[in-house]
């Protein structure tokens, strides 16, 4: 076999394999991405029932209600709309009302968000990034929370994770 | 004066490192030895005074002296001794400190084990080293100087984040560095290839060695770290196809590709291109996991914006590099002289097969893990790419590979027989079929993929088991005979099977883990018990501890399997005082064989009980012993003779050596 034949032998095979992982690729991202929204966005767009999103707020104090087996409702809001919210679980350690949190799920049929993961953020100012620049967005923005995270221990991103499913955020 | 002293020392590295990049190379244009003989001198000073200056550093953190900012952010003197040395990589500031650190640590070590290199290409590898160090003391002295006083020393410590005080701390950083920097010397290399525009089968018997020592430091580091995440978050996940794994992922990918090419070019003399190519994008996707993590960039794209002078700075040096790497690459790689001819299908062609397929998996990793953010820069959309997407790219793509590696070690050099190879992996086939059969005939649930993935597991390790039987002649030729060849084969080959057959292991860790995963969440009081795959857990009660530096709950589970009373376990949830009410949980763990029991608590509720979530993970450790034998694979061939003794003289020692493979 002559250099050129080896050559567009092992082309062809790249083009193959590079194929097949751009096939694979924009198969996964059309069916596997998970887009994020505010309350007042779902209240806006009209998200319907059963798409999953990620839905990022504050949770609302005094809403954070606990019924029989760890089923906890609270809602989540932001300035101009709130949601409700059911979960089954173990909530993060850092979950607290008034602080920043992100769900992810689906809303049901009666337009309650039925999350299957509950992420709340470990750090001092408890504010998820989504959270954070959502809020900025609306103009309700105090400190200098963006400028401390360069700075964060160890660099990685740290959240806490309730649920038992897929995940997101690990301590590096 | 310490810290004063550690900055003064940080300085003066900077100074012999512009020294280390400059001169050495006007020493080879000038065919000058003494001037290229600097670069070995240098680098052994700069690896002093890095050395001295990261000494320094530790030593306020030991002293809790409170006066130096980053020990007042990061440091509390009632922190156990261990947690306070291991504080000072687990900050920002310190842990670069860390990175140069290590980097002069692989140029010292090449200025002093490479005496039997050519003295031009030394001088351009410790020239390049000196590049990448130069940059990186400049980016910790004007962005993150750990060594900065405050002007009114606080009495007291803000403490280090609680989930980082941990054991996993001490080992994950720095093994990780030692992976993600050791690739530096496989890029200073590769550069200093494509400067003399020369390149040989001896260049890659330099290299491997170095390459195969930074990929053995980074998957302990993975494994390690993944393991820390699992018994440290409290939800039994191991992985989570975070950005920050998958940072550490993509180089340990392209290294394992590249570990395979050099080895083509070393022994055939082929693929020279692609090995310098591979060694670039292999630092370069380590420093863009240090971008990744250390410019913020992950958290917010905004907080990025917001704080740009270390994100940019990184940033720089990561275009300076990675851009000027690849332009000279492709100014100069037409110089390198094209090398053997193999067929397609022969060991060339099964390691071109398996570059193919590790560098395309690493792509899809790469995809996902920067799609979210430039779709954030340029569209604003925010989108979360997780799990699913992994799974079903990355997936197939290793399935394939997996299929594929116990073919490679099976065909000959130059021109292989796939049929002679099916003949001979045909056992292996066999034990497959039957590990399938058997799977999906004894257990119950589960994806119908799962006995499939054992099957390709078991076919993994069963080829690796069969090539050292080939190689041995085990049960073709009388025992005695076998047992000398055992003995006379060569340590690199006895690392491949090891290496591969851990990947086979790994495999059915993750799919018995991810499959036949038990849990139990619920409320529990004094006296409630849980059942879980035919473990009772009775809870004995709950009590409070006082620690160094936090005050804990304790439950405490008695544990029996059918009746027999196993060991208690006691999970529990820290509470730090010093740092505003941040909690940890601590999981118990409870090993049976391979297996584990594994309960962590949750918030207590107003009535007395607890949270309490119990998992039962069957087969869980495989997934962590695999990369360690993966590891311990690499370190039997580090050791194989031909690396040592070869690699000064390559022409005749050699061949002798070459005839038992």
């Amino acid at each position: 076999m002559t250099r050129k034949q080896r050559r567009l032998t092992i082309i062809g095979c790249s083009l193959g394999v590079l194929a097949l992982a751009a096939g694979l690729v924009l198969n996964a991202l059309r069916d596997s991405i998970v887009f994020f929204s505010t309350p007042s966005m779902v209240a806006e767009q009209q998200v319907a029932a059963g798409r999953r999103f990620r839905l990022g707020g504050l949770v609302q104090p005094g809403s954070l209600k606990r019924g029989d087996n760890l089923a906890v409702t609270f809602e989540v809001a932001d300035t101009n709309a709130k949601l409700p919210v059911v979960y089954q679980g173990i909530l993060p350690d850092l979950f607290r009302e008034g602080q920043g949190v992100v769900a992810e799920g689906a809303l049901d049929a009666s337009g309650v968000f039925k999350a299957d993961t509950v992420l709340a953020k470990h750090d001092e100012t408890y504010m998820p990034k989504e959270v954070a620049d959502a809020l900025k967005k609306q103009g309700h923005w105090k400190d200098d929370y963006g400028g401390k995270e360069a700075g964060k221990p160890d660099g990685g991103e740290v959240v806490s994770q309730g649920g038992a499913a897929a995940a997101e955020g690990v301590t590096r | 004066m310490i810290a004063e002293s550690g900055h003064y020392a940080l300085v003066l590295a900077l100074a012999l490192a512009l020294i280390q990049s400059t001169v050495p190379l006007l020493g080879a244009r000038l065919h000058d030895p003494a001037l290229m003989n600097v670069a070995r001198s240098t680098a052994l000073a700069q690896l002093l005074f890095a050395a001295a200056s990261f000494v320094a550093l530790v030593t306020l953190h030991v002293t809790s002296d409170f006066s130096v900012a980053n020990v007042f952010e990061n440091s509390h003197s009632l922190k156990p001794l261990i947690y306070k040395i291991t504080g000072v990589w687990g900050n920002h500031e310190g842990s670069m400190l860390l990175w140069v650190s290590i980097l002069a640590l692989f140029g010292g070590l090449v200025a002093a084990f490479g005496s039997n290199l050519p003295l031009a290409l030394r001088a351009h590898v410790l020239a390049v080293q000196a590049w990448v160090a130069s940059a990186f003391y400049l980016f910790i002295l004007m962005t993150s100087n750990p060594f900065l006083r405050i002007p009114n020393p606080p009495i007291e410590g803000r403490d280090l984040n609680p989930v980082l005080q941990d054991i996993g701390l001490a080992v994950h950083p720095p093994m990780l560095y030692l992976g993600y920097v050791g690739f530096s010397i496989s890029f200073s290399f590769a550069i200093a290839a494509l400067i003399e525009g020369r390149i040989d089968a001896a260049w890659a018997r330099w290299v491997r060695p170095w390459t195969l020592m930074a990929w053995i430091f980074l998957t302990l580091g993975i494994a390690m770290g993944s393991y820390w995440a699992y018994y440290e978050l409290g939800w039994g996940g191991w992985w989570f196809w975070d950005p920050v794994e998958n940072a550490s992922l993509m180089p340990w990918l392209a290294g394992t590709a590249l570990l395979h090419s050099a080895l083509v070019m070393e022994k055939r003399n082929a693929l020279k291109v692609w090995t310098i190519l591979l060694s670039i994008l292999t630092f370069s996707l380590s420093l863009l996991g240090t971008f990744l993590v250390r410019s913020g960039v992950l958290t917010s794209v905004h907080a990025f914006a917001t704080d740009p002078t270390r994100g940019v700075f990184i940033l720089l040096i990561l275009c300076v590099f990675i851009g000027g790497s690849l332009m000279l690459f492709a100014w100069r790689a037409q110089a390198l002289k094209q090398g053997g001819l193999f067929a397609p299908i022969s060991r060339e062609g099964a390691l071109v097969l398996n570059n193919l397929f590790l560098t395309t998996a690493c792509l899809t990793v790469f995809i996902g893990t920067l799609f979210p953010l430039a779709l954030e820069v340029v569209t604003g959309a925010k989108i979360s790419v997780g799990p699913p997407y992994f799974n079903l790219t990355f997936g197939p793509l290793l399935v394939a590979l997996m299929i594929a590696v116990p073919f490679g070690p099976m065909l000959a050099w130059k021109r292989g027989d796939v049929l002679g190879a099916s003949q001979r992996l045909l056992a292996a086939g066999v034990a497959a079929l039957l590990a399938i059969a058997f799977v999906w005939a004894w257990t119950r649930g589960g994806s119908a993929l799962a006995p499939l993935a054992i099957g390709l597991a078991i076919f993994v390790i069963g080829g690796a088991v069969t090539d050292l039987a080939e190689r041995t002649g085990l049960f073709r030729m009388p025992l005695a005979t076998a047992m000398q060849r055992t003995r006379g084969l060569p340590r690199s080959i006895w690392g491949t099977a090891f290496a591969h057959a851990g990947l086979g292991i790994a495999l059915i860790g993750i799919v018995c883990e991810t499959t036949w995963n038990s849990e139990y969440i619920g409320t529990m009081k004094e006296g409630d018990t849980a059942k879980i795959a035919g473990y009772e857990l009775k809870m004995d009660g709950l009590t409070q501890r006082q620690g160094p530096n936090y005050r804990e709950l304790v439950a405490s589970f008695a544990v029996s399997l059918d009746g027999e009373r196993l060991r208690a376990m006691t999970p529990s949830k820290r509470n730090f005082t010093t740092r505003a009410g941040m909690s940890t949980t601590e999981a118990a763990l409870l090993t049976r064989g391979v297996s584990q029991l594994y309960v962590s608590l949750g918030e207590a509720t107003a009535t007395g009980g607890i949270a309490v979530r119990i998992y039962h993970k069957p087969l869980v450790l495989l997934i962590w012993f695999g990369p360690v034998l993966m590891a311990l694979g690499g370190m039997l061939s580090l050791s194989d003779r031909r690396l040592r003794v070869g690699a000064p003289k390559p022409a005749k020692a050699l061949r002798g050596l070459q005839a038992a493979e």
